[in-house]
């Protein structure tokens, strides 16, 4: 599965642009993790010159408010602006840990050759899975992409629930399992890298009223992957 | 290292029976003559071999199941199977490949735990028939936790000629079925001494997912026995699956 992933990626210089393909394909995402929540899923299929994100590369705004809070608009702007083929909230609210959703899209007629599809991870400052514009496979069959977690760079992970999710402010939105603690003085305090990077993972503690963090190491952290993409081209 | 080979011949007898009768090709005999010890049917052989990527969680003995397009070990989401509660928790295969035998075209246990650093090949065997639609899954317990495990999950081998040769590296997951404290009275390996199996599922959520790791005393846990040498990242193991014969 990451061969094929990483196969992907290495061929990103080698397709010509421009080129129109229809594909209906089906998108069918897992949260792998055992206690992250995922926002809203932004599902895009794209043209060959865009992208809604590089690693080691600022984040745009649309996706800062997306990694920070959870929001679409942003982005579907953005999207809409160049033509994209969007579906947005497909699991009808936030995905739970071992859940699953999927969504059809359906390409035709236009030049929409790469797939996108970003969530935040809740609860934390601004972490996101990302999808890369990977290339939509034509031939009908099943492939399957595993994603790593982000770091959108745009906030420090004090790991502070405090209802913070519009962009530029501190803290963690919101904590849909209800299992994070209270009273965290703060993690990070400084400044994090200001690019998008690999997530480091929460840190967390274990102390509910206190400590540093207000997530829970037992429960809040992750190792990559963290969800898995499937996508059925009929 | 030397394998351990314990192939199920009994459902690889019967498949084949009802491959023929249902192909009508002339070969009846075989089905009603088995005691008679016809030449045996053309077998493809894949050789599974296992290695350790982790630092210091030894894997216990690996369960190979060869099987059709249809069975699955296990699933993102889905509770575990009691099969699977017992290899996660208590690294003991023996359950897993029995449930797994109702429909497994062929299972096999690896010799012994598998050290980190180590490796080890088990092998399995299914007629040439048995082919179009075949899957392996390969599951083993990191044994210093509660209950992680890494596994490849229904590879698809059907194309597989002589000598084919793939490899992959595979992540831990968390069965769901009890819950992480990391208690030394809770994790069987050297780091616990502990309890295996334990038909009580005390998790947050009583289903498959991804493993976060363990956290461990030296990571702030005060009440974990495991410490910053237990932790692990992904990938766990690396599983190279080699077409024999």
């Amino acid at each position: 599965m990451w061969r094929k992933r990483f196969l992907s990626t290495a061929a990103v210089a080698m397709v010509a642009a421009g080129s129109a393909q229809a594909t209906d394909f089906n998108v069918e995402i897992v949260n792998l993790t055992s206690g992250i929540y995922y926002t809203p899923f932004l599902v895009a299929a794209h043209t060959d010159g865009s992208r809604l994100f590089s690693v080691g590369q600022p984040a745009s705004a649309g996706l800062q408010e997306m990694a920070e809070g959870g929001g679409l608009d942003g982005l579907v702007a953005t999207l809409t602006g160049i033509g994209a083929t969007i579906e947005t909230n497909p699991a009808g609210g936030v995905l739970a840990p071992g859940g699953r959703t999927d969504v059809d899209l359906n390409t035709d007629g236009t030049a929409n050759v790469r797939l996108s599809v970003v969530a935040m991870l809740l609860p934390t400052n601004d972490a996101f899975m990302g999808l890369n514009a990977i290339t939509i496979p034509t031939e009908p069959g099943v492939y399957t992409y595993n994603v790593n977690a982000y770091d959108a760079g745009t906030e420090a992970n004090d790991e502070v629930l405090n209802g913070g999710g519009a962009p530029g402010v501190p803290g963690m939105p919101a904590d849909p399992g209800g299992l994070a603690g209270t009273g965290g003085t703060g993690v990070q305090t400084g400044a994090e890298s200001p690019t998008v990077h690999i997530h480091r993972n929460a840190l967390g503690d274990t102390d509910p009223t206190g400590g540093a963090s207000d997530l829970d190491s037992t429960v809040h952290r992750w190792l990559n992957p963290v969800a898995r993409v499937i996508v059925t081209v009929r | 290292m030397k394998s351990m080979t314990k192939v199920s011949r009994l459902f690889a007898i019967t498949s084949l029976g009802a491959a023929l009768v249902a192909c009508g090709d002339g070969s009846d005999d075989f089905v009603s003559s088995v005691n008679t010890v016809p030449p045996g049917p053309e077998m493809a052989t894949f050789a599974v071999g296992v290695t350790n990527l982790t630092n210091a969680q030894p894997l216990s003995p690996v369960a190979v199941i060869a099987h059709d397009d249809q069975y699955r070990v296990f699933a993102v989401g889905t509770t575990a199977t009691v099969g699977l509660e017992s290899l996660a928790e208590g690294g003991d295969n023996a359950d897993l490949l029995a449930e797994a035998g109702a429909t497994a075209l062929a299972t096999a246990s690896g010799g012994g735990p598998i050290g980190p650093g180590a490796n080890e090949v088990i092998s399995v065997s299914v007629e040439v028939t048995q082919l179009p639609g075949l899957r392996l899954s390969a599951v083993t317990m990191l044994v210093n936790t509660n209950d992680a495990f890494a596994a490849l999950n229904g590879m698809d081998v059907s194309g597989f000629a002589e000598r084919d040769r793939v490899t992959r590296r595979v992540i831990a997951y968390d069965a769901g079925t009890e819950l992480n404290d990391e208690l030394a009275t809770n994790i069987p390996g050297p780091a616990g001494g502990g309890e295996g199996f334990n038909a009580a599922r005390n998790d947050r959520q009583d289903f498959v997912t991804m493993h976060q790791g363990v956290v461990s005393a030296d990571d702030g846990f005060a009440t974990s026995n495991l410490n910053e040498s237990h932790r692990f990242d992904n990938p766990v193991a690396q599983i190279i699956i080699t077409r024999t014969d």
